[in-house]
């Protein structure tokens, strides 16, 4: 079947229908806003995705289900948002007429001081209140952990956060009413073409279908695969590099399928973060605060599992934890699939088992043993959206007689990939479950990794700390006393 | 019974809740900041080229690919400068707008591009090719010292009794040295510049600076042309802290010669990493001490030295390293003193004011000394503090023979140590830790006093300008910066009391040096002291001259004209303002007045280390308590109360949130945010993913914020209140020695921790084996 093709892209901006007809393959959405269409209410702060000045919602479809999620237009490209619904700052108010709610909460509570990060904070609280109306104080950190306030220390914008929903009434916020109409307009735009635009260091593209991925990336190889664009935005951002041709994936609904069966969940390589954490923190609670804890909500909102992977970070926010899981990649070249262990799947720093054309279609994560025991810690210098300075993964089976008879044990931080520890697990199976053994396996882990002084941490520091992980992962075993902080909800 | 009539208040003034003046226009994005203006057709964009070496000779530049790259229009040098190649705050020349055959810093300013757009600026300055001769370099402070670096300024002494006589008295001497780390401001709005150029030498630039009087003149400087050439233009920072007080003249002075050569419009904006890279930060200190003690902790004698990363240029760092001698007594009264500032030359980027501009370093440093004595003595640190108050007979002085006449932490303490429970909450702590083993807590209760003035005499001047226009409605336009402080609504809220209008009526305007010459910073706390002064005295002006009209007119007395609610009282007679006015105005009445206002009482002799530098003192006092994993060094504050003194406030709501976010900002100097250099003198923390302020979920987890309501400043600032930008910044002072005392939990608090800041979890962690290993060996 020849795969018809189309030279423009076309999304909803606030209430109008943009079609684009010349656009780059690194125009980012927020540049796309400032410079091309004036709309100056979105700020540039950092252009790496990490202070939320720059947010703006953009509402998807999946499967007929409209979600609006919050996302970093700095770092998102306007070829990927093809048949979405931009929302920005903007358009919540009329001139003139009231205040959104949530900006109205704002504005009541003192939330804002000089204003920058501002309308940033009113886009991701408008995010929440479509998906929480009632938010606890934690829920409310949590979709704040990808903005930046250096004014206000905070306190008021959780104030006004709580506040939204005692003035305002969701079933009356015009995304709310007029979903209906909304989706019918994005329904309108799919015509199940690839988009091909631009020449050069200008072209993209947006496969019609996954199949049609595995072509265009059997054909050309040397293609740039763009998944949500959190750390590929920052080449461009940051290191103004030549990413292309890019390939998008987001519009691309069968790769955000997730498949769960009895012996695992399944997910494509195009489910985010946020899309993959009811059931991974159903099926995996112990993987829970480390979801919570990747990014902010923009990019959790933005990235994806596969592209964790495909990525080859040495620290990883998910590798560790997967290789501990045993998990396994689905690569694809063609029309032809393999799967390969995750850790086998990292070789070396910035090298990946994955050859010309193969891309990652899908993660397996196998469900846990009953008898296994399984614990996941990530240690940063800043409790949220902070990169791992180390991640320590641990699954460790024990036979009747309290022995370890399987260890798998996985870290980020330490070398040039996420690596298993041979040494430590080797010194932990066949032995009993003591804090001697436990002491071993800690010094084991010296073999096991040389890892790097830098601005996160000195390799001192990270030794130590991989070794009193494991101490901590015993310690919890034996449930005498708490070894964690206990992370209280805020008052 | 003599009743008084209810009157009608006004709406917005003094004392009032009022909201941000532009909070409507911050949450809808209508907030106009300098890169949302329009730019006029032609605009260019300039874009810095930095060096990649830390200190080393120019040998050549090539800037063939430079120039070659699409969009570029052209390349600016020193050659280019008109004027001066320098942008020195503190007239040293040592601060060039571009770095000839020699850099200093890695990301020094060497070239800018000039392009149609800033993508393109940016992409061309990336292709030049500089040939270096590296030369040696120094990033840190003690190897500086070691280096026989010079000093970048004059150093300062303030030495008061006989600290040879006090350390002979003192029953134990302890002595000890400290690291405390910088900061980088993170404003969310980088450094801007806009330059418009005009007729003649004349040029309109919209800057992000806190100080646009001094961007003028060096901006003349730069071209080469007077003051009167320029003007600078300031509606709002997106935040600023001390960063764009003397930062911003850079990029000022690289738009405006942009402008004048090629005779358009220039708009320079760095990235955030070419903004972390290329400006100055908060000092990093190493403190150096000798504290000499009664068995009670009572202090005899302290001599310290606060040796501090100044960078490869003065800027303020005479007066920074001044501060912090100001501030190394805190609340305590020092019998014998002396106290010594060292400012080392670095390979650095020149270090520059932030909130509390040096001050709470040298806090930080005295409040280390006060819990090395308790640690000595084996005591709570708070009753080491309270015997060491200020107060009483002969204990007043302070050591820059400044006395202490406004003290009031003793009730603050008293006060919050109560509210918070404090002595109940620390024997649950060292319960708490005595059976846990790997979760600790600890607690601490410290005090905040913080001199307001600037320490340069001529600064603590400020003028406005306030029109009354014929129907009544008010312009106020005043020497202060809006950053996010609410300075315009506060100065406002003043103008509407003095005039007894509604707020609505009064229209803030953008600061601008047309409209007010020879302003000062907004810095040092001062902005409302100042400006909130200066624009009372404009509409006292106007107000006298209506009153004269007034009573001429309907021959009265000039006591029987008031200013009531929206209404002029004559005699029995009341008319609306707005009626009056134009009635003034048919009358030819002058509507419009400067105002002016200079601080009282304050001198300051820096070489004799004796004066009268500031006004008053603002306190406050903070108690927190926090859980530390002793696995990993990581922490959490559990709970922080606050009390804390503004005077009698002008606004508690914009006061509140003040207090909230200097508290947290102090708080992320202290614990996460950490500046990093490489081997090579590269700064590696130049952008959020790498540089870590605090986040919402970093608030303590129960934040109890509470003005001391009580407190009227006794000096006349305006409505009797007090300076609030500053103070609070060293609350957190208490999260630093909490987790001190949780990572001293492990040696049972025999030993004093010592933690330096920031406390990383990997400071804490590596604290926390040096004192298991110290338990363990003796």
């Amino acid at each position: 079947m020849t795969v018809q093709i189309r030279s423009s892209i076309r999304f909803l901006l606030n209430h109008r229908l943009v079609e684009l007809s010349a656009v780059s393959a690194v125009q980012t959405l927020l540049d796309f806003l400032r410079l091309d269409r004036n709309l100056r209410g979105t700020k540039e702060g950092c252009a790496e995705g990490d202070c939320g000045a720059c947010t703006v919602l953009v509402g998807r479809l999946l499967d007929g289900r409209l979600k609006y999620e919050s996302v970093n237009a700095c770092i998102r490209f306007v070829g990927s948002l093809d048949g979405c619904h931009i929302v920005t700052v903007d358009s919540l108010a009329v001139p003139g007429g009231p205040l959104h709610p949530v900006q109205q909460a704002m504005v009541d509570t003192h939330a804002s001081q000089c204003g920058f990060c501002t309308p940033g904070f009113v886009m991701s609280l408008y995010g929440l209140w479509m998906e929480n109306p009632k938010p606890s104080v934690t829920e409310i950190e949590k979709a704040l952990q990808g903005n930046l306030c250096r004014c206000t220390g905070y306190a008021a914008i959780i104030r006004a956060a709580e506040a939204v929903s005692v003035i305002g009434d969701l079933d009356r916020d015009p995304l709310v009413a007029e979903r209906v109409t909304i989706i019918q307009k994005l329904e309108g735009l799919k015509d199940g073409k690839r988009v091909e635009m631009g020449e050069g260091a200008e072209r993209f593209m947006l496969p019609a279908s996954v199949d049609d991925l595995a072509d265009i990336y059997e054909a050309e190889p040397k293609a740039r695969i763009v998944a949500g664009s959190t750390d590929v935005g920052l080449w461009v951002t940051k290191f103004m590099r030549d990413i292309s041709p890019v390939v998008h994936l987001s519009h691309l609904d069968e790769l955000r399928r997730i498949a769960v069966d009895e012996a695992g969940i399944t997910f494509g390589a195009g489910v985010s973060y946020t899309e993959s954490f009811p059931l991974i923190s159903k099926h995996f609670p112990q993987l829970t605060e480390l979801w919570n804890r990747i990014g902010g909500q923009q990019v959790r909102n933005m990235g994806t599992i596969g592209g964790n992977i495909a990525n080859g970070s040495p620290i990883g926010d998910t590798p560790p934890a997967l290789i501990a899981l045993g998990a396994s990649v689905v690569l694809r070249k063609g029309k032809v699939q393999r799967t390969v262990p995750l850790e086998s799947f990292f070789i070396e720093y910035g090298k990946q088992d994955r050859q010309p054309g193969e891309f990652v279609e899908a993660v397996r994560i196998p469900f846990l043993d009953e008898n296994a025991r399984y614990a996941v810690y990530k240690i940063t210098k800043r409790l949220d959206e902070d990169i791992s300075a180390v991640c320590g993964a641990f699954r460790l089976i024990f036979d009747e007689n309290g022995k370890v008879s399987d260890a798998v044990i996985a870290y980020g931080g330490m070398a040039g990939t996420p690596k298993r520890a041979d040494n430590a697990e080797a010194a932990l199976i066949g032995a009993s479950w003591t804090e001697i053994t436990v002491e071993a396996a800690m010094e084991a882990l010296a073999n096991d990794y040389t890892p790097l002084t830098d601005w996160r941490a000195s390799a001192d520091y990270r030794l130590l700390v991989a070794k009193n992980l494991l101490r901590r992962f015993y310690l919890e075993t034996q449930g005498d006393e708490p070894v964690r902080l206990d992370r209280k909800q805020a008052v | 019974m003599n009743v008084m009539q209810p009157i009608d208040r006004i709406r917005g003034g003094v004392h009032e809740n009022e909201r941000h003046e532009s909070g409507h226009k911050h949450v809808t994005g209508t907030a106009e900041y300098i890169d949302d203006i329009p730019e006029p057709a032609g605009t260019l964009h300039a874009y810095l080229g930095l060096s990649q070496r830390a200190h080393a000779q120019i040998l050549s530049i090539d800037f063939d690919a430079v120039k070659s790259a699409p969009g570029v229009v052209g390349v600016l040098t020193a050659d280019d400068i008109t004027g001066e190649n320098d942008v020195s705050p503190a007239h040293k020349h040592d601060d060039p707008v571009f770095a000839t055959d020699k850099v200093e810093f890695h990301g020094q300013p060497i070239f800018a591009v000039i392009a149609e757009t800033r993508d393109a600026a940016r992409r061309a300055a990336a292709r030049v090719k500089i040939e270096y001769r590296d030369l040696p370099h120094v990033t840190d402070v003690l190897e500086a010292a070691a280096a026989n670096y010079p000093l970048v300024i004059d150093p300062l002494k303030l030495e008061r009794g006989d600290i040879t006589a006090g350390f002979a008295r003192a029953k134990n001497i302890l002595e000890g040295e400290m690291r405390i780390g910088g900061q980088d401001h993170f404003y969310l709005e980088g450094h801007i510049s806009f330059a418009i150029p005009g007729e003649d030498d004349e040029i309109l630039l919209y800057s992000s600076t806190q100080h646009p009087s001094e961007t003028q003149h060096m901006v003349g400087q730069v071209l080469g042309v007077a003051s009167n050439a320029v003007t600078i233009n300031v509606r709002r920072m997106g935040g600023a802290f001390g960063g764009k007080e003397t930062q911003a003249n850079l990029f000022a002075a690289v738009a405006a010669l942009a402008a004048k050569k090629y005779r358009c419009a220039v708009k320079i904006r760095p990235d955030r990493d070419d903004d972390m890279t290329a400006t100055g930060k908060r000092h990093d200190f190493h403190v150096g001490y000798k504290v000499g003690f009664d068995d009670d902790g009572r202090i005899e004698a302290v001599d310290a030295t606060f040796s501090a990363r100044c960078g490869f240029s003065a800027d303020l760092s005479g007066p920074v390293t001044d501060r912090a001698l100001f501030h190394a007594d805190n609340c305590y009264f020092y019998p014998h003193v002396r106290l010594r500032s060292r400012p080392l030359k670095t390979n650095t980027v020149s270090n520059t004011a932030f909130r509390g501009f040096g001050g709470p370093q040298g806090m930080v440093g005295g409040e280390r000394m006060i819990e090395d004595v308790a640690y000595a003595l084996g005591k709570d640190p708070l009753e080491i503090r309270k015997l060491n108050f200020y107060g009483g007979e002969g204990r007043n002085l302070t050591p820059y023979h400044q006395t202490v006449e406004d003290n009031i932490i003793g009730r603050i303490i008293e006060e919050l140590e109560t509210s918070c429970d404090y002595a109940a909450r620390r024997a649950d702590v060292l319960a708490f830790n005595r059976k846990s083993n790997i979760i600790k807590r600890g607690i601490a209760l410290t005090p905040v006093k913080f001199g307001i003035s600037f320490t340069k005499t001529e600064y603590n001047q400020a003028g406005a300008l306030v029109h009354v226009y014929a129907d009544g409605s008010i312009h106020l336009n005043h020497g202060g910066t809006e950053m996010g402080q609410g300075l315009y609504t506060k100065v406002a809220q003043v103008v509407a009391d003095e005039f007894q209008v509604d707020l609505n009526r009064i229209k803030v305007t953008a600061t601008t040096t047309g409209k007010v010459p020879n302003t000062s910073a907004t810095a040092a706390s001062s902005g409302s002291d100042l400006n909130g002064m200066a624009a009372a005295n404009a509409a006292q002006q106007i107000k006298a001259r209506l009153v004269t009209f007034a009573a001429e007119r309907w021959g009265v007395s000039e006591k029987d004209v008031a200013f009531e609610p929206n209404t002029i009282r004559i005699g029995a007679e009341r008319i609306a303002f707005s009626d009056f006015i134009k009635i003034a105005y048919g009358s030819r009445i002058q509507l419009s007045a400067a105002g002016f206002y200079k601080t009282p009482k304050i001198h300051w002799n820096r070489s004799e280390g004796r004066g009268r530098p500031f006004f008053y003192y603002a306190y406050g006092a903070s108690c927190s308590e926090v859980s530390v994993d002793t696995l990993t060094g990581e922490y959490q504050v559990d709970r922080t109360d606050v009390l804390h003194d503004v005077g009698k406030s002008l606004n508690p709501a914009l006061d509140i949130g003040q207090v909230e976010g200097a508290f947290v900002q102090g708080m992320g100097w202290l614990t996460t945010e950490e500046l990093w250099w490489d081997a090579k003198g590269r700064l590696r923390t130049h952008a959020p993913s790498t540089y870590k302020i605090p986040l919402a979920s970093d608030r303590p987890r129960i934040f109890n914020v509470k003005l001391a309501e009580w407190s009227v400043n006794r000096e006349e600032t305006i409505r009797r209140s007090k300076a609030v930008g500053e103070p609070p910044f060293m609350l957190p002072i208490s999260v630093l020695e909490a987790i001190s005392m949780a990572a001293a939990s492990v040696a049972e608090y025999r030993i004093a921790p010592r933690l330096d800041a920031p406390a990383t979890p990997e400071r804490v962690l590596l604290a926390i084996e040096r004192l298991r290993r110290a338990a363990k060996n003796g």
